[in-house]
């Protein structure tokens, strides 16, 4: 694939894998099951997607959409194609204990409590997501749905968004932090070249039907238009040209309804900080691991908010605890520690000796286990201050958080339970993730309700009693198609568009 | 490692049984009536495990017809001490349970006189035995969490009462508080068992010898060398990768034991691929591995990987097949993460004589890191552990190796400000 080729590329990507919408803060996302199979196919051929192709002077909307294995059942798409998806997209987030138990969603987090897709068989079809810029969105909303909406589809929910501007709903800036995508491939997999952390990522761990990390072409539905001539709308497969990619260009997209309970988050913290308020923001701070502007708790070239730092001259975490929510989410690793430098060095590394810190080479490389986050905020903003006095309202507030990933196994599942869930993270003693943790016994009966925050003195400074504060609410995973592929999905039979060299 | 073929139709009765053992799925009750786990004070873990050739028809690819596996029901364990002792410990405290489960065997004893016999004449040496940290006894782990937690505790107290800044203080205050707790009784320290001196003396001739062995055979080797590669290199490229999406049911029903402590188990079954040179192969690099885990990875890692309480590699049935059993921390997804990134060369000399295994280059290259195939072809090979016992649960290796250092720290007393610093910083 050249470098000129890009924009063509760019045309069958939807807009949210390259860009955030992030001026367009009105947002309406709404489950849909699919009523009318035909009315639905045509509307969707027609609708209004957003592609990542760049357009100047920046839009006012935006239009993105994504389908469950069961929305694709509804929509007849064949069995045979769903079936070259991964087990997870097909199975679903809440169809077995077992997932569930890794992801930590169970007693109050549970599937059997979430207020949707928690119960078998009640697992919405589609998601569609409507961005605009404030002011404009019942405008886009009219427009977008048009005059059959109603009778091809079924509106199951639409989820509360609500924008707070940059900050979520404990009142940190997010949407910091995020692998740059390797648009021009400037860099290689080759594991011999890549010791070092990078926040570049290759496109195929975003989209599928480019290599990966690891040089290869993770799992997707590959069609042969041979039994299927309506697929050569679809792109050839890079790595077996002679078959039509269904998943090229689209992405896997992780949904999840995270209810935040903001007023007892601050009055935890603020009771661990004898109420004053310096140290209350410095104690939250340490948790998340930026302060609330934004300021990483390491130093960073550069402007006060970059991102260009890693925590290798922190190894035991005392200016970033090690179990901060931003450590856990990207130990930004590099696939071999600090100190290798030559041939020599890295073979002793290989072979386990040569450990500058015992706890050196716990954690994964993180390469292989980012996401690009794409959520949003709902409920309305209280601040600190005012969350903790008491009788501050627990509302419903939270973050419809959204990731999208190429291998929801290795990147999502993998960062939620080996790194936020993980009571034994890079050797932190029984504690989970201090904003995410599900604070769950463990077998033995240990409790992990603790937040260590490492000292240079000595001591470990150890919060206690750590209550819950996220609960799931709902989720699902979705499949967020490329264009031809929505097409595809939406019964086009011709070939219009020039197919992709 | 005790193994013996289930009858003819009893396999769901035994299956039954072992159920009974457990208090979720796959984890044993240690208090269970059959075989009390929690009654064996050198006991690590252990595991019931019925061995069945769910990829036995794979070695079809090379022309070959699959030898027959009958159902088999393995029982292992990792011991302090001597094995014939266990065992003999085992017969005396569960002789009963054992019979029950091993009726359901061919040829199994109906009489306890008997049982310790028949268990020896089942008993299979494995070709290589992994152990995180060589001699530190389960008497020793308990010893130590009981140390670290209340040191842990008891510090937290004294940081409320004089603060955190004078770090030699709280180091003396600590250990006042644990002599006190010792002279109690609330808190032992056993000093470590002497190693018995003939154990010393063959470990030592093992050690020395094996290098020696090496060198003697190194000139007919490197003679060798450049036919070895050659039929190597021919092997690998005809070599048919097997390694298709596991069926959903069963990945399910592996998934169903997983993930309940935070250490998991794993059993993997599979055929070695057909020819001497694979067969030979599998021999030496387990033979290596044996080697280096003995005398070079016996503290707290194994290369890079620092998760992996007990592992071995049993070769089976007239060295057609391979077991791989393994206990380790955190979730599968991780530890495939270590086998692919970390030791996917390690695995790769190994596991690449086994039938069906994803394309290796050179023995060491490719084949792990072909992730996805490597993903599935463990997957596909795995087989459910019906019962397992860990006799700490909740702890890691890494904690092991970490409570050993609190105990180093009391029992060396450090006096630079430095160490004294990292040794609270350990609590
Ligand atoms: C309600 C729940 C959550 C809240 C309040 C929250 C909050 C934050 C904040 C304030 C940041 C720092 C800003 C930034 O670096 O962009 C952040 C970063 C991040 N979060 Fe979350 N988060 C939540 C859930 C999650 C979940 C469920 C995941 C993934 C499983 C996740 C993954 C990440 C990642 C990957 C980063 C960037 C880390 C980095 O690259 O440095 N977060 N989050």
């Amino acid at each position: 694939m050249a470098g000129s080729s890009m924009n063509m590329v760019f045309d069958d990507i939807q807009g949210l894998a390259r860009y955030a919408h992030g001026k367009l803060s009105a947002t309406s996302f709404l489950l849909l099951d699919v009523a009318d199979a035909t009315a639905a196919r045509a509307w969707l051929l027609s609708a209004p997607v957003t592609t990542a192709v760049p357009v100047s002077p920046l839009p006012e909307t935006a239009l993105q959409v994504a389908f469950t294995a069961a929305g694709l059942r509804a929509l007849d798409v064949d069995d045979a194609i769903i079936e070259g998806f991964s087990d997870e997209f097909i199975v679903g987030i809440a169809a077995d204990q077992s997932r569930s138990r890794r992801l930590g969603d169970t007693e109050g987090s549970a599937p059997g409590n979430w207020a949707w897709g928690g119960q078998a068989g009640d697992v919405p079809h589609l998601l569609l997501m409507l961005y605009a810029i404030p002011g404009k969105l019942d405008h886009w909303q009219t427009t977008v749905q048009g005059t059959d909406f109603e009778q091809a589809f079924r509106l199951r929910q639409e989820l509360p968004t609500h924008s707070l501007g940059a900050i979520e709903p404990f009142g940190f800036v997010d949407g910091i932090s995020q692998p740059d995508i390797d648009w021009e491939h400037k860099q290689t997999t080759n594991l011999h070249e890549r010791d070092r952390y990078a926040n570049l990522l290759v496109p195929g761990e975003v989209l599928l039907g480019y290599p990966n990390e690891y040089g290869r072409y993770t799992e997707r539905p590959l069609i042969d238009p041979v039994d299927d001539p309506r697929a050569s709308i679809l792109p050839a497969a890079e790595d077996d040209p002679g078959v039509r990619d269904f998943g090229r260009n689209g992405s896997y997209l992780v949904l999840r309804q995270l209810h935040q309970e903001v007023p007892k988050f601050w009055q935890f913290v603020d009771r661990e900080a004898g109420s004053d308020a310096l140290e209350r923001d410095r104690l939250a701070s340490l948790m998340v691991g930026r302060q609330r502007d934004g300021t990483p708790l390491i130093p960073s070239s550069g402007d006060p908010v970059s991102n260009r730092f890693t925590f290798e001259h922190d190894p035991d975490g005392h200016q970033c605890p090690v179990g901060a929510h931003i450590r856990r989410s990207n130990p930004r690793n590099g696939d071999f520690p600090p100190g290798v430098t030559g041939l020599v060095s890295r073979l002793i590394r290989i072979l386990g000796f040569g450990r500058n810190h015992p706890r050196e080479d716990l954690v994964a490389s993180t390469r292989f286990h980012r996401i690009l986050r794409r959520g949003r905020t709902y409920g309305s903003l209280l601040t600190p201050e005012d969350a903790v006095k008491p009788g501050a309202p627990e509302e419903d507030r939270g973050l419809q958080f959204i990731c999208l990933v190429a291998n929801i196994s290795r990147q999502f599942e993998f960062v939620q339970n080996a790194w936020s869930m993980n009571t034994k993270f890079a050797g932190v003693h029984d504690e989970s993730d201090p904003l995410l943790g599900d604070r769950k016994p463990l077998v033995d009966g240990s409790a992990t309700d603790g937040f260590a925050i490492p000292r240079e003195e000595g001591p470990v400074h150890c919060l206690h009693g750590l209550p819950r504060f996220v609960t799931v609410r709902g989720g699902a995973y979705f499949f967020m198609p490329g264009i031809q592929a929505l097409h595809y999905i939406a019964g086009q039979e011709s070939v219009q568009r020039g197919a992709e060299a | 490692m005790i193994l013996a073929a289930v009858e003819e139709g009893r396999l769901e009765p035994l299956d039954a049984v072992l159920k009974t053992m457990n208090r979720a799925a796959g984890m044993a009750d240690p208090a269970n009536s059959l075989v009390p786990f929690d009654q064996f004070d050198r006991l690590h873990v252990a595991r019931f495990v019925i061995l069945e050739a769910n990829t036995g028809s794979d070695i079809k690819a090379y022309g070959v017809t699959p030898f027959r596996w009958p159902a088999t029901l393995v029982f292992l364990g990792d011991c302090d001490g001597s094995a014939d002792s266990f065992l003999a410990e085992l017969v005396v405290r569960s002789g009963a349970g054992l019979r029950q489960i091993f009726s359901h065997c061919e040829g199994a004893p109906l009489d306890q006189d008997d049982l310790l016999d028949w268990l020896k004449q089942h008993n299979k040496k494995p070709a290589a035995n992994y152990i995180n940290w060589i001699g530190r006894t389960v008497v020793q782990v308990r010893e130590e969490v009981a140390l670290q937690k209340a040191l842990s505790a008891h510090l937290r107290k004294l940081v409320d009462e004089i603060g955190a800044e004078d770090t030699r203080a709280l180091r003396q205050r600590l250990l006042s508080y644990l002599e006190f707790e010792k002279q109690n009784g609330r808190i032992t320290l056993t000093p470590a068992p002497r190693t018995p001196p003939g154990w010393y003396i063959r470990n030592l001739l093992h050690k020395f010898g094996v290098p020696l062995l090496l060198l003697v055979i190194s000139p007919a080797l490197l003679l060798a060398a450049p036919f070895l590669a050659l039929r190597l290199r021919m092997l690998e490229r005809s070599d048919p990768e097997i390694a298709p999406r596991p069926d959903r049911k069963s990945v399910y029903a592996l998934a169903e034991l997983e993930d309940h402590d935070i250490t998991n188990q794993f059993s993997a079954f599979g055929d070695i691929k057909p020819g001497l040179f694979r067969r030979c192969a599998v021999l030496f690099f387990l033979w290596l591995l044996d080697y280096a885990a003995r005398h070079i990875y016996k503290r707290g890692y194994l290369t890079r990987v620092q998760t992996i309480h007990f592992a071995r590699w049993v070769i089976l049935d007239d060295r057609r097949r391979l077991f791989f059993a393994s206990n380790y921390d955190g979730s599968l997804e991780a530890y495939m993460d270590d086998f692919i990134n970390k030791v996917g060369w390690g695995l790769n000399l190994v596991f690449s004589n086994g039938v069906g295994y994803p394309l290796t280059r050179w023995l060491i290259k490719d084949g792990a890191g072909r992730e996805q195939e490597f993903k599935y072809y463990l997957r596909r090979h795995q087989l459910p552990t019906q019962v397992w016992y860990k006799a700490y649960p909740g702890k890691t290796a890494f904690e092991l190796g970490r409570n050993s250092r609190i105990r180093y720290g009391v029992e060396n007393r450090p006096d630079n400000d430095r160490e004294i610093r990292e040794w609270l910083g350990l609590l």
